[in-house]
């Protein structure tokens, strides 16, 4: 799905951005997941996520937009994707989880008229582990939306400059 | 075409396998099918095998998916194969450079197995 030729200056507009990214994960995990992602009735407590993914943004958009998740939940999204058993797709979650991260964000700019063209998008890098934090040179603009993937909490977050 | 050989390259083996599955949910008959993480495996692959179709991202680590297509006319089993490019990449200026280097397709990522048939199909039948 894409934005109408009428709708492009205010989908450009940065309040409009949280429902394009929104749109722009549910349309990943629709069509590669086979599956539904949901938004999360309140804003989730990210010290329980254990795997994040990350996707740097170089030029007209510069900064990074992350997608933070269970080890459990990085297990599922693996088995979805390669239609697998959960044996099957074990050792293959942090390529899920950074293919999905990977397709989100280009999704979304895709999205945004004018800015695909000169936004470059770096390759996924995954994270494991709960003791670490997360810190990005990129602070002018934070966006987080919290969603579900059956019932397990993801949250997706673009950081600007 | 009957089981046709397939290269497919992405840094991701979980797309890889994707794409693959892909494929064949299209209905087009797939036999052997070889993997390449990046453009200089690819290259690789293509030295010692002959393929008949390949499918290929852009953003990869080593060398990218516009560069591998622009080496390939060097490449002797290389010659007269299709390349269609399956990648997050949707803007206007990077299918242009594509098909400029020699692709014969290009399909954004996220996909259906439907926009898979859609843009492979003719490219197997020669037809574009």
């Amino acid at each position: 799905m894409s934005i109408s030729k009428t709708d492009t200056d205010a989908a450009n507009r940065r309040e409009y951005w949280a429902p394009l990214l929104e749109l722009s994960a549910q349309e990943v995990f629709a069509l590669m997941l086979g599956d539904k992602l949901e938004l999360a009735p309140e804003p989730t407590v990210l010290d329980s996520l254990d795997v994040t993914s990350m996707v740097g943004l170089a030029g007209s958009l510069c900064g990074l937009l992350s997608v933070r998740c269970s080890s459990q939940c990085a297990a599922l999204m693996a088995t979805k994707m390669l239609g697998a058993d959960a044996e099957g797709a074990k050792g293959q979650m942090e390529d899920a989880v950074g293919e999905v991260c990977n397709m989100v964000a280009g999704n979304f700019k895709n999205k945004i008229s004018g800015i695909s063209e000169s936004c470059k998008l770096s390759v996924p890098t995954v994270i494991t582990g709960s003791n670490y934090s997360l810190c990005t040179l990129a602070d002018d603009y934070t966006m987080e939306i919290s969603l579900l993937f059956h019932g397990n909490p993801v949250v997706i977050s673009l950081q600007l400059n | 075409m009957d089981n046709i050989s397939v290269l497919i390259v992405d840094d991701s083996s979980v797309m890889r396998k994707i794409v693959e599955r892909s494929l064949r949910q299209a209905g087009i008959e797939v036999g052997q099918v070889y993997e390449a993480g990046n453009g200089l495996e690819a290259l690789a692959v293509l030295n010692e095998q002959k393929v008949n179709l390949v499918l290929c991202d852009i953003n990869m680590p080593g060398m990218d998916g516009l560069e591998f297509v622009k080496q390939l006319p060097g490449v002797e089993n290389a010659k007269g194969v299709p390349v269609v490019m399956i990648t997050t990449e949707g803007s206007e200026g990077h299918v242009v450079q594509a098909l400029s280097a020699g692709a014969r397709g290009y399909i954004r990522k996220p996909f259906t197995a439907d926009q898979v048939k859609e843009h492979i199909v003719p490219v197997l039948a020669g037809n574009l």
